[in-house]
């Protein structure tokens, strides 16, 4: 796969394309783009390339598909996968210039978007009497265009759902450079629900540069709790009691010790630092529902054993409560030079068993493990901190995260909640599909992307090629009546 | 059943795909069938299947995972079975279509159509609800997607792709599905209007208050109309009041009801006609007026998801020729919006394109991908997929 070395004559027509200002080969402004969030990935591209529109877009992948030449899209570069890390015979197109809320059509609770407007700017757009719901961390900086690739979710999934519960319709440049639109405005349109499966796809489908998102109504009242515990155990069952009682929380959240600490460092939210676990609840709805709900909470909290309680008496206690949160990553600095976020899945029930499982690795390794989690959908994000400058500790660190993936695995989860598979977790999916499996995700690689061309390396474990479709062949009458070729 | 027909009745996933294996190598066009509810949706097939195969034996709730919110169902779980089970546990998979009179129609069935009902409002769709898919596909091959939790990024997400599909990718053999608590409580706050425009500015009201309805529907027939919201929880009926006061703002005569089940039932029964043709719009919530008076003007009634501009047109039955004749009337009128014929007697669908409009390159190439034997479900979806 490639282009080889890149040719001058594909830089000539990029150039031609773009403008020489937004076509990169200086191996030092290059050094910019080697890498996404994951950063113990790095490969500079060879050239990197910035068009300013759809049509610039549409230019540049069909230059490279006449070339041969492969290529990632990349956004603001916060994915933690490394969804986005270049290769190296491939051009990157970086799409930072498509930045315009194209429409805000509140009347419908639709905006329309290019792909390099950032998360927190539509709810920016429609608020304070609409948002929009998937909210990643990273939500200053992330782009709706790598949201979608990545399928984002956030701190109130468990309520609201992920990114592609929102996108009802993308404009899509695929590899050869056709565009095809997805949907609209309007759900339901006849046809497979190519949206679904283009929604975190890691940008191995295509690039979207128009995304039309639905907005909802912010709800009339808010309860932002938080209940500390002696023990992780004591608040997951908190947890569990909450659900048990028919709860849907906009948001339940976990810090353990180690990563209130780092936050508190940083935010000074007011968390203790002498507890081993801070639950972090909120409630949304209409104002007797969630009164009536927030005492429930309570009750729990105290049921469980919490040792104390806060409840955020205004918005801006309510913030400052989700700014120590928002901050866990990136306050991990303060405890360790560096770190390896782990992104994984177990089913709710089985979060004390698998956080066991973390702290005998922790234990084992010598490694300090911080835990912030999705208590809510079972995601967990522990810290492995580490320090890169001692010889082989990066790649211990690396194993260790990688055993809390296959154990997570073996009870019954996930290898990814939302960061994607990227280059980072490619080892572990066969952990998680078997061969038919994949062959079945090839198949819709294939549909879309029959060269290869799109973002190739990432998501399946082994490359593999389109070739013709398998078994005994039949002519098809798509075929037959000329509407369609094979690939 | 189609005359003719072969009936195979698989029991397990590997069944199907054996099944799926012999049909291919045989050249069979296959029909899939769950509970029969929806068996005419689709477009005409240009020639009848040779072989049915049947879910009824793929019946069971494999998981129902009480505290994780997750199910794994094969596809041949009538729902309304599967229902009654999750609601002894006070949870629910929360997608209400109308599941036939005496409830047969499958979770398969239900994800294969992406049918829906007025719970969309607040839980979207199928697309949205489902985790996890086992699929088999034309060649017999039997694959999985997703997973069993209710986050999860890793690998393509299939389940939704299939999600919707009818048939024509592979068979839907197993799905992983969301669960939701059931509201403890639930009421509804119903104005009533011979207006449409004054049941748009309604539905608008509500559908950006932030009151957050469960369900927000409107209906029209015979020259009068209802905006129908319902709260679920542990407190529904103060915020249920508050909303029957933003209807009367609006200028509608309205009202709380409590006893609210039956309203539900006329809006899930209001999407299907055994007699009838139903037409399903995708239009946008700010359309709703035009709607309601298209329905009004070709004689029919409506039932919409107001919140979510979904709109299901119901033409009384008639004959052939004056029932296409009003379906191609709304498709002109309500243009761009697309309008599927839902359900029609055979002779209309045979003479109208039921999906209103061809399919992509793009989705031939998918179908082409999936199914290259072109085994499943040939001919009934969008463009003659």
């Amino acid at each position: 796969m490639g282009c080889g070395a890149i040719d001058t004559g594909l830089v000539e027509r990029l150039t031609g394309i773009c403008g020489q200002d937004h076509v990169l080969t200086d191996k030092d402004q290059l050094r910019t783009y080697e890498c996404d969030g994951l950063r113990h990935y790095r490969s500079p591209p060879p050239v990197a390339v910035l068009p300013g529109s759809a049509d610039e877009v549409r230019a540049v992948v069909r230059a490279c598909h006449e070339a041969g030449c492969p290529w990632v899209a990349r956004g603001a570069g916060t994915g933690l996968s490394g969804g986005a890390l270049p290769i190296e015979d491939g051009v990157l197109i970086v799409l930072t210039r498509l930045n315009r809320i194209l429409e805000v059509d509140l009347e419908n609770q639709r905006v329309v978007v290019e792909p390099c407007v950032t998360n927190a700017s539509v709810s920016d757009a429609v608020g304070p009497t609409h948002f929009y719901p998937p909210d990643p961390s990273s939500q200053v900086v992330s782009t709706i265009g790598g949201n979608v690739a990545e399928n984002s979710g956030g701190l109130h999934c468990f309520k609201y759902g992920f990114t592609t519960n929102y996108v009802t319709g993308l404009e899509v440049v695929l590899s050869d450079g056709d565009v095809v639109t997805l949907g609209g405005k309007e759900l339901d349109r006849p046809g497979y629900d190519l949206i679904g499966a283009f929604v975190g796809s890691e940008g191995t489908l295509g690039i979207a540069t128009t995304i039309t998102l639905r907005v909802i109504p912010v709800a009339e009242s808010h309860e932002t709790m938080v209940a500390y515990f002696d023990s992780i155990d004591a608040a997951g069952q908190a947890v569990s009691d909450i659900v048990a009682a028919g709860i849907v929380p906009a948001a339940i959240e976990i810090m353990d010790t180690l990563s209130i600490e780092a936050t508190e460092n940083w935010t000074h939210a007011g968390y203790p630092l002498d507890v081993a676990a801070a639950l972090i609840v909120e409630l949304d709805g209409p104002e007797a529902e969630c009164d009536a709900r927030a005492g429930d909470v309570l009750e729990i909290f105290g049921t469980a054993g919490a040792s104390g309680t806060r409840v955020a008496e205004d918005e801006e206690e309510r913030a400052l409560i989700w700014k120590a949160r928002k901050a866990a990553f990136g306050a991990m600095g303060y405890l360790s030079p560096y770190y390896y976020v782990q992104d994984s899945v177990v089913p709710r029930t089985r979060l004390a068993e698998i956080l066991r499982k973390v702290q005998e690795l922790a234990d084992e390794s010598g490694f300090r493990i911080a835990n912030v989690f999705h208590a809510g959908d079972g995601n967990l994000h522990p810290l492995v901190c580490f320090d890169a400058k001692n010889p082989g500790e990066s790649e211990r660190a690396e194993e260790v995260a990688g055993a809390i993936v296959t154990a997570c695995v073996e009870a019954g989860g996930s290898i990814t909640g939302e960061h994607g598979v990227g280059v980072d977790k490619k080892k572990h999916m066969t952990e998680m599909f078997s061969e038919q499996d994949l062959d079945a995700f090839q198949r819709l690689r294939c549909a879309f992307d029959p060269d290869g061309l799109a973002n190739p390396g990432k998501v399946m474990p082994t490359p593999r090629l389109c070739g013709e479709v398998p078994g005994p062949y039949r002519r098809h009458p798509l075929e037959q009546a000329g509407v369609a070729e094979r690939f | 059943m189609a005359a003719g027909a072969r009936v195979e009745v698989p029991s397990s996933p590997d069944e199907v795909g054996e099944v799926m294996r012999a049909a291919a190598e045989e050249e069979l066009r296959v029909r899939v069938r769950g509970g029969g509810t929806k068996r005419a949706w689709g477009g005409a097939p240009p020639q009848p299947p040779d072989l049915e195969l049947s879910t009824e034996r793929l019946d069971s709730v494999v998981e129902h995972n009480e505290g994780d919110l997750t199910a794994v169902l094969q596809a041949g779980v009538p729902l309304a079975r599967a229902q009654a089970a999750f609601a002894e546990a006070n949870q629910m998979i929360a997608l209400d279509p109308w599941l036939g009179d005496d409830g047969r129609a499958t979770i398969g069935g239900v994800v294969a159509t992406a049918d829906s009902g007025p719970l969309r409002q607040r839980y979207s769709a199928a697309r949205d609800l489902i985790l996890g898919i086992t699929v088999a596909l034309g060649d017999g091959s039997v694959a999985r997607a997703g997973g069993k939790v209710i986050k999860n990024v890793a690998g393509y997400d299939l389940a939704k792709l299939f999600t919707g599909s009818f048939g024509t990718l592979g068979v839907v053999v197993e799905v992983v599905m969301r669960l939701h608590p059931l509201a403890a409580n639930r009421v509804t706050a119903i104005g009533t209007s011979d207006e449409p425009d004054a049941l748009g500015r309604a539905t608008s009201a509500v559908g950006h208050s932030p009151f957050g309805a469960e369900s927000l529907d409107v209906a029209w027939a015979d020259g009068q109309g209802q905006v129908l919201a319902r709260f679920g929880g542990a407190r529904p009926e103060a915020t249920a009041d508050r909303v029957v006061e933003l209807l009367g703002e609006e200028g509608l005569t309205a009202e709380r009801v409590d006893d609210d089940e039956g309203l539900w039932q006329r809006q899930r029964e209001g999407q299907r006609s055994s007699d009838g043709a139903v037409l399903r719009v995708s239009a946008l919530a700010s359309q709703l007026p035009s709607m309601v008076r298209a329905a009004q003007e070709a004689g029919a009634s409506l039932v919409g998801r107001a919140g979510l501009g979904l709109s299901w047109i119901s033409l009384p039955a008639h004959d052939t020729g004056g029932l296409v004749a009003t379906i191609e009337d709304l498709r002109r009128r309500l243009r761009p919006f697309s309008c599927v014929v839902v359900d029609a007697p055979d002779d209309v669908r045979e003479k109208v394109d039921v999906w209103g409009e061809d399919a992509t390159q793009l989705m031939r190439r998918v179908k082409a991908r999936f199914d290259p034997h072109n085994v499943c479900n040939p001919g009934i979806f969008v463009g003659g997929i």
